[in-house]
C-alpha cells in the first residue's frame, strides 16, 4: 500500500513498528502535493519546513518522545496564523501579510508532533460554499460525475482542506466551520469533516470572519482520524475568552461501535423542496443502519429550522462587518494610495475585497445600522436563542440528532454563481448546529446517481463529541465507502 | 438666581452635563497586556492585540474591572452585576481594530449621584447617570512629516473610565467644581491619577441654553478639554455663542465641537447629519461580565474614607470650619499630611499653619504635598514651639521660612538663631521703661486718650528685643508702666 494510502491511524502503527520513517511518510506526501496541483488545493507549498519537522518527528520519536500525531503530514487552511508562513485567508487584502505568531490549533497539532505540508484554498475570509471566491482561483473537486468532464466545486469554505484530504495529498487537514465550512466540502469530497462543540478549539491565531459562529475542526478519510486529530487541536486557552475549560476526552475511545439502546434524532424539518429524492432516500438507509446496529429512532421536531439560514445570514454579516474593518491599509496587507484619507480606504477596500466578501461586509453594516438594528441583528437574536433552544428541548428524547450533511452532491464551477441565495442553500443543513454551538460531523456515506460523494452528518450535544464520534463511526462502518475520486484513480 | 446669564433679550440659564474620560491606573491595558506608562517611545508598548492584527483576541484586564468597581462604589452608584462589552465601529487610522470596545445598552455602574462645594457654601448633588469601561485610542501625529501623519499605538487600548454625568450642573463654576470633585474622588481611590496635562483625565462637556424653568434647548457638544481652565472657558465661550444664536433669530442645531484655546472659541467639527452611525453591538469576543456579590463586597471593603466623610469627620472631630475641611480634604496626601500634623495638637492652629502658610508657599513653587520640603512631622514640631511659648506666632513665620527654605528642624533654628522668646518679666520691663523714657510726647498723648498708641509701644517693644518678647507680657507691662 502507498503510503499516501494510510488513515492516521494506520500510519500511527507503521510508524510505531518502524515500518518506514516520517521523513518517508512526509516525502510520499509532498510528491502527492505536488502531483495535485492541477486542483489548486494548496495556495502555499512547505514542503523544506515538512522535511524539517519530519526530521525533527523523526529524532523526537528516537528518543522515546511521541505525540498524538507524531510525524503526520498535514495540510492547513490558509485562516490559520502560521509564523513565518503566509495566511492571507485567500484575500488580496491580505497580501503579503506573513504572521509573527502561530495561532493555538496549529501550535497544539506541532506540539502533537504533526508535520505541515501547506496551507489550503479556501473561500474568501471563509465566505462561500463552492471555494470560487478565493483571490487564488477555485480549487477542482477530485471528483467528477459519471460520464460530465465538467470540474466540480469541492464545497466551501475549506474546500481546499476536503480536496487535498480527498486527493491523498495529506493525511488530514485544518479547516474552520462558521455555517458549514467543514462539514459541506467533507461531504462534497468524500471526507470525514467534523467542527466541535463551540469553544472546545481556541480561536487565537485564526483569521475571524464570524466570532461567535467560527470553530477550528479536522477534515480526514476516516471517523478515527478525525477523533485522533480533534484531540490534539482542542483545549482550553486563556487567550481565547470563549474557549471553554474542560477537559479534552480521549475521542478516540469512544468508538465502540457500540449504540445499542442510543436514541438517535430525526429532525422531519430536514427535507427540503428540491432536494435530490436519492439524499432522502440516504437519509433513510442511515437510519436503517443505525437500527440495525441496535439504536432507538425518534421523529423529533426542531421547529425553528426554517428560520436558521436567514438568521445565519444576519449574524455572521454583522460580525464579518466588524471583524473585517481591520483590513484598512494602514499597518499591513493590501494599501492602495488616494488622495485623501477617505479615499486610502476605499481604494484599499475595493480593490483588496471580492465581490462575495463586500455582499457580506454591505449585509452585515446594514443590519447593524441605526433603526435596522432590532429588525434584523437583534431578532436574528432571539430566533438563534429558539433555535438554540430547540435542540436543547430534544436533547431531553434524544442522545444524537441524523440528518443530511447537504441537499444537493457537489456542483459544477460557475453553477450558482449569479445566484447568491441558491447559494446559501447550500448549508441549510449546517448551519442549525453553528447556530446552536453544537458539535455535528459529516461522515461519507453514498454515491449519487452519477457518481458523486453524499454525506450524512450527525449532530451532538454540547461537548458530546464522544457520542458523535460514535454514531459517526457505525455509520461510516455500515456505509463501508470505498470509493475513490478520478483524479487519482486516472492517475493510478 | 445669579448664574442666569443675561443675553440682549432677557435672561439664559445654562445647562451642562460632562462626560469625563478617566484613565484606569493598571500596568496593562484593557484587553492585552501590554504596559501603559505615559511618554514611552512611538508605538513601544504595543502587543500583537493592541495592533489589531488577524486572528488576536481580546481578553479581559480583571484589574481595570476592580478599578470601574471601586470607583463606582466612591460615586455612591449603583454596580451592575451584569453587564455586557460592544462594539463602536468607525474607521480611524488611530483605531486598529476599526471599532472601540467599550459598553453600551449594559454598563458596570449605573445611577448614583455625589455632592459638590460650591463658593457660596452650598451643597449641590449631581446625579452620575452611568459609568462604563472602554479602550482608548492610538494618537495620530501629524507634526513627524510634511504629508504624511504618523501613529503611535501607545494608548491604544488603555483603559478608560466614562463617568457621564446628568444635565445637573448650571455654570462653568459648577462644572469645574464637578469636575475636581470626581478628580478628588478618584485620586483618593487610585483608580486614576487624575492627570489632565498627561490626558489621564479629559472632558466633554454637554452645553445648552434655555428661558428659566423653560424645556432643555439643543446642546452642542465640546470635545476633549484638557484643563478646567479651558473647560470653563469653553462652556463660557458656547453658551455666550448660542445665546447670540438664537437672540439673532437663529436655531441651535446639535453638533461636536472643539474648542480652540487660542482663538477662545468653540468651533464646529461635525454636524449631526455627519456623526457616525457607530453600529453598536455585544462584542462577540468577549464573555458577558457578571460580578459576584462577594466581588462588590470585596471591593468596598477596599475602599478608603473618602472625601465627603472625611471632611464631616475632620468638622465633628478637630472642630474645623466646613470650608478648612473642604480646603484639606481636596487631596488625600494633603489631608493626611493635615491629621499628622494636628495629631495630639491644637487642631485649628494645624488647620491655619497648613492651609495659609504651608500652602501659600506650596503654591509659589508649584510644589506637592508629597514634595513638600517641610514633612509633616516637622511642622507639628514647630507648632509644639508655639504652644509651650518656646517662641512666638511671630518668631515661627520666620523659623517656618527657614525650614522650608534649608529643610532645618525648627527646634535647631530656634537654637542656633537664638529665637527663644524673653518671658523674663525683668528684662522685658527694663526694655518697656527704656521705650517710655525715650517717648515722653507719645505717653502724653496716650495718657490724654489715644488708646491706639499702644499698637505703636508694642511695635517699638519688639523691636528692641528681636522679636522675642513675648508679646502678651509686653502688652501687659506696657499697659502697667503707662497707666500706673
Amino acid at each position: 500500500m502507498k503510503l499516501t494510502e494510510l488513515t492516521i491511524a494506520a500510519a500511527r502503527d507503521g510508524l510505531a513498528a518502524g515500518d518506514f520513517t516520517g521523513v518517508e511518510l512526509t516525502g510520499a506526501h509532498v510528491v502527492a502535493m505536488e502531483a495535485s496541483r492541477p486542483l489548486n488545493a494548496f495556495v502555499t507549498e512547505t514542503a523544506e519546513k515538512a522535511r524539517d519537522m519530519a526530521v525533527a518527528s523523526d529524532a523526537r520519536r528516537a528518543s522515546g518522545n511521541v505525540g498524538a500525531m507524531e510525524g503526520v503530514p498535514i495540510a492547513i487552511k490558509d485562516l490559520f496564523c502560521t509564523e513565518g508562513v503566509k495566511a492571507a485567508a485567500c484575500s488580496h487584502i491580505l497580501d503579503g501579510f506573513t504572521p509573527p505568531y502561530e495561532s493555538t490549533v496549529t501550535k497544539n497539532l506541532w506540539c502533537a508532533g504533526a508535520v505541515m505540508l501547506g496551507k489550503t484554498n479556501m473561500d474568501e475570509f471563509a465566505m462561500g460554499s463552492s471555494n470560487m471566491s478565493s483571490y487564488d482561483g477555485p480549487v477542482t473537486n477530485p471528483w467528477h460525475a459519471d460520464g460530465d468532464d465538467a470540474k466540480r466545486v469541492p464545497g466551501g469554505s475549506s474546500g481546499g482542506s476536503a480536496a487535498a484530504v480527498a486527493a491523498f495529498a495529506a493525511m488530514g487537514a485544518t479547516g474552520t466551520d462558521t455555517g458549514g465550512s467543514i462539514r459541506q466540502p467533507g461531504a462534497f469530497t468524500g471526507v470525514v469533516g467534523m467542527k466541535p462543540t463551540y469553544g472546545r478549539c481556541s480561536r487565537w491565531g485564526v483569521i475571524a470572519f464570524a466570532s461567535s459562529l467560527d470553530q477550528a475542526g479536522p477534515l480526514t478519510r476516516t471517523v478515527r482520524d478525525a477523533s485522533i486529530m480533534l484531540g490534539a487541536m482542542a483545549g482550553h486557552d486563556p487567550k481565547d475568552s470563549t474557549s471553554v475549560d474542560r477537559p479534552v476526552p480521549d475521542f478516540e475511545a469512544s468508538l465502540t461501535g457500540d449504540i445499542r439502546g442510543l436514541r438517535v434524532g430525526v429532525p422531519k424539518e430536514y427535507v427540503v423542496d428540491g432536494m435530490p429524492g436519492e439524499i432522502e432516500a440516504l437519509w433513510h438507509q442511515g437510519v436503517e443502519w443505525l437500527k440495525d446496529a441496535g439504536a432507538h429512532i425518534v421523529d423529533i421536531s426542531l421547529p425553528h429550522t426554517k428560520y436558521a439560514l436567514p438568521t445565519y445570514y444576519i449574524i455572521a454579516p454583522a460580525e464579518a462587518s466588524s471583524n473585517l474593518a481591520r483590513y484598512d491599509g494602514v499597518r499591513y496587507g493590501l494599501r492602495v494610495d488616494g488622495e485623501s484619507l477617505q479615499e486610502m480606504y476605499e481604494n484599499t477596500r475595493s480593490e483588496g475585497f471580492g465581490a462575495e466578501v463586500k455582499r457580506r461586509l454591505l449585509i452585515g453594516t446594514y443590519v447593524l445600522s441605526a433603526g435596522y438594528y432590532d429588525a434584523y441583528y437583534l431578532k436574528a437574536q432571539k430566533v438563534r436563542s429558539r433555535i438554540a433552544q430547540d435542540f436543547h428541548n430534544s436533547w431531553e428524547t434524544v442522545d444524537a440528532v441524523l440528518t443530511p450533511t447537504a441537499p444537493s452532491a457537489a456542483f459544477a464551477q460557475g453553477e450558482k454563481m449569479d445566484d447568491p441565495i441558491a447559494m446559501y442553500l447550500n448549508d441549510v443543513f449546517t448551519v442549525p448546529a453553528s447556530l446552536a454551538g453544537l458539535p455535528a460531523i459529516s461522515v461519507p456515506s453514498g454515491l449519487s446517481s452519477d457518481g458523486l460523494p453524499l454525506g450524512l452528518q450527525i449532530i451532538g450535544r454540547p461537548f458530546d463529541e464522544e457520542t458523535m464520534f460514535r454514531v459517526a463511526g457505525v455509520i461510516e462502518q455500515a456505509a463501508a465507502f470505498t470509493a475513490r475520486p478520478q483524479f487519482i484513480t486516472r492517475e493510478a | 438666581m445669579s448664574d442666569l446669564l443675561k443675553g440682549n433679550a432677557g435672561e439664559w440659564e445654562m445647562v451642562i452635563g460632562l462626560e469625563i474620560h478617566a484613565q484606569v491606573i493598571s500596568n496593562a491595558k484593557l484587553f492585552s497586556g501590554a504596559a501603559t506608562a505615559f511618554g514611552a517611545e512611538p508605538n513601544s508598548q504595543v502587543s500583537l492585540v493592541d495592533a489589531a492584527m488577524p486572528g488576536m483576541l481580546p481578553v479581559l484586564n480583571e484589574e481595570s474591572v476592580r478599578q470601574a468597581v471601586r470607583t463606582g462604589l466612591a460615586l455612591n452608584s449603583k454596580i451592575n452585576h451584569h453587564s455586557v462589552f460592544a462594539r463602536k465601529n468607525y474607521f480611524y487610522p488611530d483605531l486598529p481594530q476599526g471599532y472601540q470596545i467599550s459598553q453600551y445598552e449594559l454598563p458596570v455602574v449605573g445611577e448614583g449621584e455625589i455632592e459638590i462645594d460650591l463658593p457660596n457654601g452650598d451643597i449641590k448633588v449631581v446625579e452620575i447617570e452611568r459609568l462604563h469601561l472602554e479602550q482608548d485610542a492610538g494618537k495620530s501625529m501629524h507634526d513627524q512629516h510634511p504629508t504624511k501623519t504618523h501613529i503611535d499605538l501607545n494608548r491604544s487600548g488603555v483603559t478608560l473610565m466614562e463617568i457621564v454625568s446628568k444635565p445637573d450642573m448650571r455654570s462653568a463654576e459648577e462644572a469645574v467644581v464637578y469636575v475636581t470633585k470626581v478628580r478628588s474622588i478618584l485620586r483618593y481611590i487610585e483608580s486614576c491619577d487624575g492627570n489632565m496635562q498627561e490626558g489621564s483625565l479629559r472632558c466633554d462637556a454637554n452645553v445648552s441654553v434655555r428661558r428659566p424653568g423653560d424645556e432643555l434647548g439643543t446642546r452642542c457638544e465640546i470635545k476633549n478639554l484638557n484643563s478646567l481652565r479651558f473647560l470653563r472657558q469653553a462652556i463660557d465661550h458656547e453658551a455666550v455663542r448660542q445665546i447670540e444664536v438664537i437672540e439673532d433669530g437663529g436655531v441651535i442645531t446639535q453638533e461636536t465641537r472643539l474648542y480652540d484655546p487660542d482663538k477662545g472659541e468653540t468651533r464646529s467639527m461635525r454636524s449631526k447629519e455627519e456623526a457616525h452611525d457607530y453600529r453598536y453591538f455585544p462584542d462577540p469576543d468577549l464573555l458577558p461580565l457578571d460580578l459576584s456579590e462577594d466581588f462588590v463586597a470585596a471591593m468596598k471593603a477596599s475602599l478608603p474614607e473618602l472625601p465627603d466623610v472625611r471632611k464631616s469627620r475632620l468638622v465633628s472631630e478637630f472642630g474645623l470650619s466646613a470650608y478648612d475641611a473642604s480646603v484639606l480634604v481636596a487631596e488625600r496626601e494633603t489631608v493626611d499630611y493635615f491629621e499628622t500634623v494636628a495629631n495630639g495638637r491644637d487642631a485649628k492652629l494645624a488647620a491655619n499653619w497648613v492651609i495659609s502658610d504651608l500652602f501659600g508657599r506650596l503654591n509659589k513653587t508649584g510644589t506637592p504635598v508629597s514634595q513638600s520640603p517641610v514633612k509633616a512631622e516637622a511642622l507639628g514640631e514647630l507648632i509644639d514651639l508655639i504652644s509651650d511659648q518656646t517662641i512666638s506666632g511671630r518668631i515661627a513665620k520666620d523659623v517656618f521660612a527657614d525650614m522650608f527654605e534649608n529643610g532645618k528642624g525648627a527646634a535647631a533654628i530656634v537654637e542656633d538663631k537664638g529665637l527663644r522668646q524673653v518671658t523674663d518679666a525683668g528684662a522685658i520691663r527694663a526694655q518697656v521703661q527704656a521705650v517710655i523714657d525715650a517717648n515722653p510726647d507719645k505717653v502724653a498723648d496716650y495718657r490724654g486718650g489715644n488708646q491706639k498708641l499702644v499698637g505703636w509701644f508694642m511695635g517699638q517693644v519688639m523691636q528692641a528685643s528681636q522679636g522675642k518678647a513675648n508679646p502678651a507680657m509686653v502688652n501687659q507691662l506696657l499697659k502697667e508702666t503707662i497707666l500706673g
